[in-house]
């Protein structure tokens, strides 16, 4: 499955099982996208890391 | 045939991690609910109906863990890990009271409010000393500071362009150790597996660059982790264990503990182990 990169509009590969929330980094710009919505297929700007995150 | 435990996963962002749990649930037949923290809403006043028997909680973001976790308790869902071990391990003052009120071996440490104090501290304890922010992860805003310079200037900065919490300084010996450190993994009551994570920089999170490779379980080992995750409340966690020239001393405890370096490393397969727990945690909240 494919879609494009918001932010350079490269086609994007996600894999064939793809998750919603999952990441993915676009091969053209290095942008890291998040998987939005399956059905169709979107992609979307990940969250920046915030102060709290972790493990 | 008993039903399969119904299980909820607290989760917003999907890591290799969640990846890993849901292909293990799949494995057991069990469709996992998602739980995902950026849209849920907590009525307060009585309980959502969610349709779980546990929650396996996943969050990337340690203060809605924190809250979810809370809230989950009080309408009685048993979570893996509880909202005390999230509330000890996520804030490193408490992760430390709790090791040093357990006997657990741990770095000296040192809790200040001022700029003055905190540098009374850091001279008492000697450089260099290590100044952590009392809630991070994942390596960073760590210092190390060699000097007075540095240690003024650090202590000003915290105070200044960092929220409240940046001015309760925790203030900890550094600790020289053989440009690694251990990560071990315990669930429930047995240390399952190790890493040594090895990096040329004192920061040694692999987040920060840090290399994996597989760290054999000593007794002592086993036996340290384990107190340290009973110390802090037990559950599902990964142990951050240092070897200073005294001996092993735990430097922190991780609640969401990532584990996508030391799967194939360790031959341990940890989202079996972790689901296996969750599992049973369903059952003895049923």
């Amino acid at each position: 499955m494919a879609s494009s990169c918001p932010e350079c509009g490269a086609n994007v590969g996600v894999g064939s099982k793809p998750m919603a929330g999952e990441i993915v980094q676009c091969p053209d710009c290095g942008t890291e996208l998040e998987v939005k919505n399956l059905q169709p297929l979107e992609l979307a700007v990940a969250p920046a890391e915030e102060e709290d995150w972790g493990e | 045939m008993a039903t399969a435990p119904r299980v909820g996963v607290l989760m917003s962002r999907v890591r290799v991690e969640e990846k890993l749990l849901f292909e293990e649930l799949g494995r057991r037949g069990i469709e996992p609910v998602v739980l995902d923290d950026r849209s849920l809403v907590f009525p307060l006043e009585q309980p959502l109906e969610l349709g779980v028997d546990v929650v396996l909680e996943r969050a990337i973001q340690h203060s809605r863990a924190l809250y979810a976790l809370k809230i989950f308790e009080q309408w009685g869902i048993p979570t893996v890990n509880t909202y005390q071990v999230a509330d000890t391990c996520g804030n490193k003052f408490l992760t430390t009271v709790a090791l040093l009120r357990d006997g657990v071996p741990t770095p000296r440490t040192r809790i200040a409010f001022t700029q003055e104090s905190a540098l009374q501290a850091v001279e008492e304890l000697g450089y260099p000393v290590v100044l952590k922010p009392i809630i991070g992860s994942w390596g960073r805003l760590l210092s190390k500071v060699n000097d007075r310079d540095a240690a003024e200037a650090l202590l000003e900065h915290k105070e200044t362009l960092g929220s409240y919490l940046h001015a309760i300084y925790y203030i900890q010996e550094y600790v020289p150790k053989p440009n690694r450190d251990i990560r071990s993994f315990v669930v429930g009551d047995e240390c399952i597996c190790a890493i040594y994570r090895s990096s040329a920089h004192w920061i040694t999170n692999t987040a920060q660059g840090g290399r994996a490779t597989n760290c054999p379980v000593t007794p002592e080992i086993a036996d340290l982790s384990v107190r340290a995750a009973r110390s802090i409340g037990g559950g599902v966690v990964a142990v951050d264990i240092l070897e200073s020239p005294e001996g092993l001393l735990v430097n922190e405890v991780n609640y969401t503990m990532e584990f996508r370096n030391s799967i194939e490393t360790t031959g341990v397969n940890i989202p079996a182990k972790i689901i296996d727990h969750v599992l049973a945690a369903a059952r003895d909240g049923a």
